[in-house]
């Protein structure tokens, strides 16, 4: 059986990256858009296991390892702010969130 | 053989992410999310990244994924409503995704053609303890430096989420 | 690679036979045990001391009407006990029962896969099964259900920090995530187990492993988000039938898997506590005989009627399953597989021993115990374990 070109897993990691930005771009929730950032983030760090891959080198394990760490620490974070906006707007829907004032 | 298990869990992760776009209901969106990330612990281990397969499971769709589920039910976020879409966005935003995934493709495909391949055991440094060698020994700075952003991370979320006290 | 895949199949249907009867009969073992701690029979009647109970659940819960509630989100309602049930029988695939054995003259192991990195297999999956319960509890579009979930996935997440923190310790220890090779590290008799050897021995980590999961199996003392008493019946309020008959299973399974990984990362697996050249290969010979002598004696002199016919039947069959420890060309496979046995036997027993013991814990107690007091007693212990084996070594 032939063998994957390495071609390929790039490309799966470009169509998940825009998957990810047309979730950003074109939903209103704001979870929905969290889940988004990660799956660019999930796309990204495909890249860096395939180049880790391709070069014969750890340091692209590494790399996504600390995006995964990175990843988990702003989703904590991340997910407490929604906490707070939906504890004082009572709306999850980010273009109702556009003034400062209550 | 790889070709099949590529083809296979690549389908999955895109329509899994097709799936967390479209999907009204955050909750969809979240399992899905979590399929997508079960199929790329999968590619990770054709790649040989045993230990960063492992590591996604565990940390992204173990842990991550189940505090996004956990805020979607505490919230009881109902399904996203249609009004406030803006038309304009998307008719200017969907060809220009379009464009950007097929310039990355295009770019992807000059730069490695058929040459390169990927089959089980093509690279074997993913272990445990490569990894863990190469993080204690090369990484260590930025290893203390997550472990201090996880320790910030932590008391914002606990400062954030707390109630106030009156 | 024709021989692999028939040895493999061969080997994954004995598994799943085995798991499957041991899975029922865990059941009657709990019902028997509890009940004669509160001093009562049990299940009595249904074939010779209530053996034939569990056929008699199975058969009920097949045939009961399968009720899908109008109201529930179907697609999650419906993946959610398959979801558990499979995330739960998932980390048998990696657990060795007993060392290399010749079948057919292919060298095998006795593990369906030995995977490198088997340790963090099994932290994943028992990670993905929180999703199981969880959803369980959201689909069903019912407020208990719904508390039931999130209390119980909130606590498994929390208690998975010390699970790991007490696995990551006698794995400083081993120096390997392979179960297989785990478990050869500890060879060579009682000294050399996990729990007694080294420089620390990891009787903290045993405990706190043990502990976080009793918590991971949402069992008592830790079984709140399941009570009956508290929440209808939590998260599995609106299951019926073959639903609610895999929520259980999923249970009993990861009382196994944990027992299992208890025996494996600090009892020494397989290996006997003491070398064969000093009899430990009679020991499973004794146990059985005099197992088999007391059912003998009192099937002389039996307390109820009907013990007259049935103990002096199983005190045959013990004297016979003593029999069979004695031929020699079983002991390379029998011994290891016994030993693993015992071992994963007690801790099972242990485990139901305390259910029905301890009373269980009120919500907020559990998470303080484990957020203010497991974490970092767990955190200490890897601590000095590393500091010990860094000055030692």
């Amino acid at each position: 059986m032939a063998e994957i070109p390495i071609a390929w897993f790039l490309t799966l990691s470009a169509v998940l990256f825009v998957l990810g930005v047309a979730g950003f771009l074109f939903r209103r929730n704001i979870i929905t858009v969290f889940m988004s950032i990660e799956l660019m983030l999930n796309a990204v760090n495909l890249s860096f296991v395939t180049f880790s891959y391709r070069l014969k080198q750890v340091d692209g394990n590494l790399f996504a390892f600390f995006v995964m760490v990175v990843a988990a620490a702003e989703a904590a974070v991340g997910l407490a702010i929604i906490l707070t906006v939906f504890k004082n707007r009572s709306t999850l829907n980010i273009d109702e969130v556009e003034t400062m004032k209550n | 053989m790889e070709v099949v298990i590529f083809l296979v869990f690549a389908i999955i992760a895109v329509v899994c992410a097709i799936n967390v776009v479209v999907q009204t209901h955050p909750i969809s969106s979240a399992i899905s999310l979590v399929g997508v990330m079960g199929s790329l612990a999968v590619l990770y281990l054709l790649l040989g990244a045993e230990f960063l397969a492992a590591a996604q499971v565990i940390v992204y769709a173990g842990a991550v994924m189940v505090l996004f589920v956990f805020v979607i039910m505490l919230l009881n976020a109902g399904t996203e409503s249609r009004k406030g879409r803006s038309f304009m966005v998307q008719l200017l935003g969907v060809p220009l995704l379009v464009t950007l995934l097929g310039l990355l493709a295009y770019i992807v495909q000059r730069i490695y053609p058929i040459g390169a391949s990927v089959h089980f055991g093509g690279f074997t440094q993913g272990t445990p303890r490569d990894v863990g060698r190469a993080l204690f020994s090369t990484y260590l700075l930025p290893f203390e430096v997550t472990s201090i952003l996880i320790l910030i991370a932590i008391l914002g979320a606990i400062v954030l989420a707390r109630k106030e006290l009156d | 690679m024709d021989a692999f895949i028939v040895i493999s199949l061969i080997k994954v249907l004995v598994v799943f036979a085995v798991l499957m009867t041991t899975l029922a009969y865990l059941q009657w073992v709990e019902r028997k045990v509890i009940a004669h701690i509160q001093v009562r029979p049990g299940p009595y009647r249904v074939g010779p001391h209530g053996l034939l109970q569990p056929l008699a659940d199975v058969v009920k819960l097949v045939t009961k009407e399968d009720l899908v509630p109008p109201y529930v989100n179907k697609p999650l309602y419906l993946a959610a006990p398959f979801l558990a049930i499979t995330m739960s029988l998932l980390p048998i695939s990696v657990i060795p029962f007993g060392p290399a054995i010749a079948v057919a003259g292919h060298q095998t192991y006795m593990q369906l896969t030995d995977l490198n990195i088997g340790v963090l297999f099994v932290l994943a999956v028992s990670s993905m099964g929180v999703y199981g319960i969880a959803l369980a509890g959201w689909s069903s579009n019912n407020k208990y259900a719904l508390l039931g979930g999130l209390r119980s996935s909130a606590q498994m997440i929390s208690y998975e920090l010390p699970l790991s923190l007490a696995i990551a310790a006698p794995l400083l220890l081993s120096n390997t995530l392979s179960l297989h090779d785990l478990v050869l590290t500890q060879d060579g008799g009682i000294w050399h187990w996990n729990i007694l050897r080294g420089p620390f021995p990891q009787i903290f980590s045993f405990v706190i492993f043990l502990i976080a999961g009793f918590a991971e199996t949402n069992r008592v003392p830790f079984d709140l988000p399941e009570a009956e008493n508290e929440l209808v019946a939590g998260f599995h309020t609106e299951y019926s039938s073959m639903k609610f008959a895999s929520f259980f299973m999923a249970e009993y399974a990861n009382m196994i898997t944990v027992s299992s990984m208890a025996t494996l990362l600090f009892l020494g697996g397989w290996t006997a506590p003491w070398p064969a050249a000093y009899g430990s290969s009679l020991a499973p010979v004794v146990i059985f005989a005099i197992a088999g002598v007391v059912a003998l004696y009192h099937g002389f002199h039996p307390a109820r009627r009907r013990d007259q016919r049935t103990f002096p039947v199983f005190g045959v069959i013990f004297l016979i399953i003593a029999g069979v420890f004695l031929l020699p060309m079983v002991q390379d496979w029998l011994l290891p597989l016994f030993w693993f046995c015992a071992k994963t036997g007690t801790l099972l027993f242990a485990f139901i021993w305390i259910r029905g013991t301890l009373p269980r814990f009120r919500y907020d107690q559990l998470m303080g115990f484990t957020w203010k007091f497991l974490f970092p007693v767990a955190m200490a212990n890897l601590l000095v374990t590393g500091l010990l084996v860094a000055w030692f070594s």
